[in-house]
């Protein structure tokens, strides 16, 4: 049963990447491909998540965590080069 | 082996570490540099003597060392009869050389790095003749063109003496190039590179289908360094250097290299029809030629120049004979060569030292001016004529002898006649050098008045003048050299007999034709000559300077037109010679048959898919808005990352997405400075060219990749998988392979990772204080931006944040070694982390409490890697052999320590470092554009009275 269930979910969030993907593409505005981008990556590491269920490892998790971090550091730098030009000031 | 053999390796040595000496004390004065220049030359003969006995008695002394056995080099030497006389020959005119320069080189010379030079030759030449190998004879062979280099440009400020000294580089490294190829066939087809072998291997080689080109690229090379016609030109003009140096390198010693060389392998590739025609022809050629040129000379120099490559010639035509009589002549000739012309240079540099001309029309009347040098002339020039009595005509004898009997393509008289041609300009050019330099009558128009020089400077060349006539007289005394030498030639003992009347042979006959028509021809000089120079004869330096200027131009045109500054056009060509490579493999054949079945491909993989094709397509068509495109690499690099680790790499997932995002990071930092857009640079055609480069390229690639993993091949990979835990001590195979089984490569990457960063940092530096700083601190900057700074969520955030990513970086460190992780991708974590906290609260704030210089960080990294690589030495194993041991301290699970642990944190932190230097090296821009620092790390700081944070420059 958890099989499916993962399957569905990981058919859903791949479906949500591939509408992610459309954003970053068409925009409109610059502030809405980063958020964009940032989903992105958080749908990804739910497929991560999802994967590492479905293969019963625990390597997928910590990677997915990583992809956490430095998701959210990019973000950061993606918007700060927005608002303020520099990302270090 | 004998225990005498081991002097052999000193006496190649002892140049080379008396060459230190006379450079350091160059202010020690002229004797004392002299005299120490003197100490290894005499030590190096006084070993040569406790040799020689046994040489003389036929033994072959040997020693050898290996050096390279995989290549077939060794320091291997040999001292037979022929290396005994040309190492006594370099030493003893070396000797003499040492003392002459003394006294020619004047106190504003410097004279430390005359010496210097001179001994580095001496050295290089001693090598030639004593080495056994060939590989090591090729050595010394361009250790001897590039001394000879540094001495002909002696005096730098002479411009003659640099394009002299560029222009024998020129060709006798050409030559040495070929030399080399020749060598290398020689060695192949004798299977051994020892001297020795090849010898005893002559049949094998004379009968070999590579004979021909070995016989041609060695005499290439031979025929360059003894200066054989066409390549003639250059030791005229290395006559610029000073005249010790013409005396010692361009008569002596390093011209007959050649001629050495030719006789060394005159058992292995001597007597053949091919020899014969190549060698002797260009000997009478060069001959006859250089002999005619020398009359015409005004320069005493050039004249002595041209004669001694004329009687290179004779020596190259004897060799080429291929008979043992021959060789017997061509080896007394040598010797006979040596003393008269070393003797003749020295008197023309006396001559040109005191009256200061070597002009001959301005000469004349210096016997009565200068007695004891034109005694010291006149011997020597006699000799040169082969006049009887005089060591010159017992070997012109020999060699006329040996032409009157030689067949040229089935015709007898074209070598004897012209030989005896050769024989008659020689005896003309000799007896010019007697008459209008010393003859005459006294002039008052020299430049400046000549008389007869300190003993130190004519003690030389009337040392040499006692065995021109010592041996001219008394010809048997120098029967046991000739023998010695010719033996150690031919390969067998010789029993040459050396006298002064052979009887009325047709040789005495030629040499009477040669002196009286060589008188006559003197007596018709002033007219031959005034019809030489109306016909304007043909000079080959401008020849030569066309050639080079030639070849320049051509090189030019290649690499301007490769090389144009566009780093598209580098990419293209590189790109396009790459898969045509792959093409030509592939059309090639020997590609197996596919043996994997097709996978099938699960959706959500379909979907990585698809975001990566799509994502790349907007880059390629969008890249023109550049901060867009960066967003779409985001997109790219996460897929990128997720895609290896559903390919089970966790390891490359982790190290890509931390490199993405530092790469992110420096790019957004760099284009803050850029313009955001890119604009069209060419022109639609182009690109569409570049655009079939690129598709190519991919396609190439892409097939590749299919046919590499539709197949099963047996890769390196199921060595390391077997071997990881085994050998490297670590589950995880990639770690392993890193820190252990390559962890050689890894070491060299990680110092050129910190060679980056440190080169970074400096580029940024000289920008920075250059123009574009300038241009930098002028920019308007200031265009409308948002007024949180530092806003307090993030900063709270970020300060959260750091402490566990540390953490992680730690925890990906330590299980690094059996557990996805390690010291690359922990470095990046940590840096990550701490970029953080540049974002969130300036690089002012940041730095303020930074404790650790980051160019420290990657020196000390370097530093750990490379000690804990050469740790293995203490156990005896390689480089880089990792050790480990597990531990168990009670409250933690049992871990394991390695070395391979402490190298990776060698590798972590120059990552650490070098990451962190990069983007500090960025962000340095923008104070220099002008922007504030901020002092406070937030806008707002709810503890405090609200104050407005963003001042003026700090």
């Amino acid at each position: 049963m958890i099989t499916y269930a993962l399957y569905f979910t990981m058919g859903c969030f791949g479906l949500g990447l591939l509408f992610n993907l459309l954003l970053v593409v068409r925009g409109p505005g610059q502030a809405d491909r980063v958020l964009a981008l940032d989903t992105m990556v958080i749908n990804v590491i739910a497929l991560l998540v999802c994967y590492g269920i479905l293969q019963g490892t625990a390597v997928y998790f910590e990677a997915s965590m990583l992809v956490a971090m430095v998701g959210f550091v990019s973000t950061v730098a993606y918007c700060r080069f927005l608002l303020r030009g520099d990302i270090i000031e | 082996m004998t225990s005498e053999s081991s002097f052999l390796p000193i006496i190649a040595l002892l140049p080379f570490l008396g060459a230190l000496i006379p450079g350091v004390m160059i202010r020690a004065g002229r004797t004392a540099t002299a005299t120490f220049t003197a100490v290894p030359t005499v030590l190096a003969l006084v070993m040569l003597g406790v040799l020689a006995p046994g040489v003389l008695n036929g033994t072959v002394y040997t020693f050898s060392i290996p050096w390279l056995p995989q290549l077939g080099l060794e320091a291997a030497f040999f001292l037979d009869g022929l290396g005994l006389m040309f190492a006594c020959m370099i030493l003893g005119v070396g000797l003499l050389i040492t003392l002459y320069a003394r006294y020619y080189l004047s106190g504003e010379d410097p004279v430390g790095q005359f010496y210097t030079y001179l001994l580095l030759f001496q050295g290089a030449m001693l090598g030639i003749v004593i080495s056994d190998n060939i590989l090591l004879l090729l050595i010394f062979w361009e250790l001897t063109s590039l001394s000879s280099f540094l001495l002909i440009g002696y005096w730098k400020h002479l411009p003659e003496g640099r394009q002299g000294a560029r222009m024998a580089l020129t060709v006798t490294g050409a030559g040495g190039l070929a030399m080399i190829g020749g060598m290398l066939i020689l060695g192949n087809i004798a299977g051994s590179y020892n001297l020795t072998d090849i010898l005893a291997a002559g049949d094998l080689i004379k009968a070999s289908d590579w004979y021909t080109p070995a016989v041609i690229l060695i005499l290439l090379g031979a025929f360059t360094k003894s200066a054989q016609f066409p390549f003639h030109f250059w030791l005229p003009h290395a006559m610029a250097a000073p005249t010790p140096v013409s005396a010692y390198l361009h008569s002596a010693t390093m011209v007959k290299a050649g001629v050495f060389l030719m006789a060394r392998m005159w058992p292995a590739l001597s007597g053949t029809e091919l020899w014969f025609y190549l060698v002797a022809t260009t000997g009478l050629v060069t001959m006859v030629i250089a002999a005619v040129i020398a009359l015409f000379k005004d320069d005493l120099k050039g004249l002595l120049a041209f004669s001694t490559v004329s009687h290179l010639g004779l020596l190259t035509m004897l060799l080429g004979f291929g008979t043992e009589a021959a060789a017997i002549a061509a080896v007394f000739h040598i010797l006979n060569h040596l003393t008269f012309k070393a003797a003749l240079f020295m008197t023309a540099g006396i001559i040109d030292h005191e009256a200061h001309t070597r002009d001959i029309k301005r000469l004349g009347g210096l016997a009565k001016l200068m007695p004891i040098t034109a005694v010291i002339g006149i011997v020597a020039a006699l000799s040169m004529a082969g006049i009887p009595l005089f060591n010159g005509f017992l070997s012109k004898e020999l060699m006329l002898e040996e032409a009157s009997h030689t067949n040229w393509w089935e015709n007898p008289w074209i070598v004897p006649v012209l030989a005896t041609v050769g024989a008659l300009f020689s005896v003309a050019y000799s007896l010019r050098f007697i008459f209008h330099v010393f003859g005459g009558p006294v002039r008052d128009d020299y430049p400046s008045k000549p008389h007869d020089p300190p003993m130190g400077m004519w003690l030389s060349p009337a040392f040499l003048c006692i065995f021109v006539v010592l041996i001219g007289v008394a010809p048997f005394l120098a029967e046991p050299v000739v023998n010695m030498a010719a033996s150690a030639v031919t390969g067998h003992t010789t029993h040459a007999h050396l006298k002064i009347w052979h009887g009325l042979t047709p040789a005495l006959y030629m040499s009477i034709i040669a002196v009286a028509g060589g008188a006559v021809l003197l007596l018709l000089h002033r007219p031959l000559d005034a019809a030489w120079i109306k016909a304007g004869p043909f000079y080959a330096k401008s020849a030569f300077d066309a050639v080079i200027s030639g070849c320049v131009s051509l090189s030019r045109v290649i690499s301007d037109n490769l090389h144009n500054g566009a780093i598209s056009r580098y990419l293209a060509i590189f790109t396009a010679a790459t898969v045509t490579a792959g093409y030509m493999a592939y059309l090639g054949g020997g590609i197996a048959p596919q043996t994997r079945e097709m996978l099938p491909i699960a959706p959500v993989f379909a979907v990585g898919w698809v975001l990566l094709v799509c994502a790349t397509g907007v880059v390629v068509f969008q890249h023109h808005m550049r901060y867009r495109a960066l967003v779409v690499l985001g997109v790219i690099g996460l897929m990128v990352s997720a895609g290896f680790v559903f390919l089970s790499a966790p390891d490359l997932a982790l190290t890509q997405i931390s490199v993405e995002t530092v790469t992110i990071m420096l790019l957004l930092l760099a284009l803050h400075f850029l313009p955001k857009t890119t604009p069209v640079e060419k022109d639609t055609p182009r690109r569409l060219l570049d655009g079939a480069v690129a598709l190519a390229a991919g396609v190439g690639v892409a097939s590749l990749a299919y046919a590499f993993m539709t197949r099963d091949l047996d890769s390196i990979s199921f060595y390391h998988l077997a071997n990881s835990y085994k050998e490297g001590g670590g589950t995880n195979v990639v770690n392993v392979i890193l820190v252990d089984f390559r962890g050689y490569d890894t070491y060299g990457e990680i110092i050129v990772l910190g060679i980056a960063g440190l080169v970074i940092f400096a580029l940024m530096e000289a920008l920075l204080s250059g123009p574009a700083g300038a241009r930098l601190r002028n920019s308007g900057y200031n265009f409308d931006r948002s007024h949180d700074r530092h806003p307090l969520m993030m900063v709270v955030s970020t300060r959260v944040m750091m402490p566990i990513a540390l953490m992680v970086g730690v925890y990906i460190f330590l299980r690094g070694h059996n557990q996805p992780g390690g010291g690359f991708v922990a470095g990046l974590v940590f840096s990550i982390a701490l970029l953080m906290q540049y974002m969130a609260s300036g690089f002012a704030w940041t730095m303020r409490r930074q404790q650790f210089e980051y160019h420290a960080m990657i020196g000390w990294g370097v530093v750990i890697a490379g000690l804990t690589g050469a740790g293995a030495w203490l156990s005896g194993t390689p480089f880089l052999t990792s050790a480990f041991g597990y531990v168990h301290i009670p409250p933690i699970e049992e871990f394991e320590l390695a070395t391979a642990a402490l190298f990776d944190l060698g590798v972590f932190l120059c990552v650490l470092g070098a990451v962190m230097l990069m983007l500090y090296s960025l962000s340095r821009m923008a104070r220099h554009a002008g922007e504030t620092v901020n002092l406070e790390p937030l806008d707002y700081d709810p503890s405090r009275p609200a104050k407005m944070v963003e001042k003026g420059k700090a």
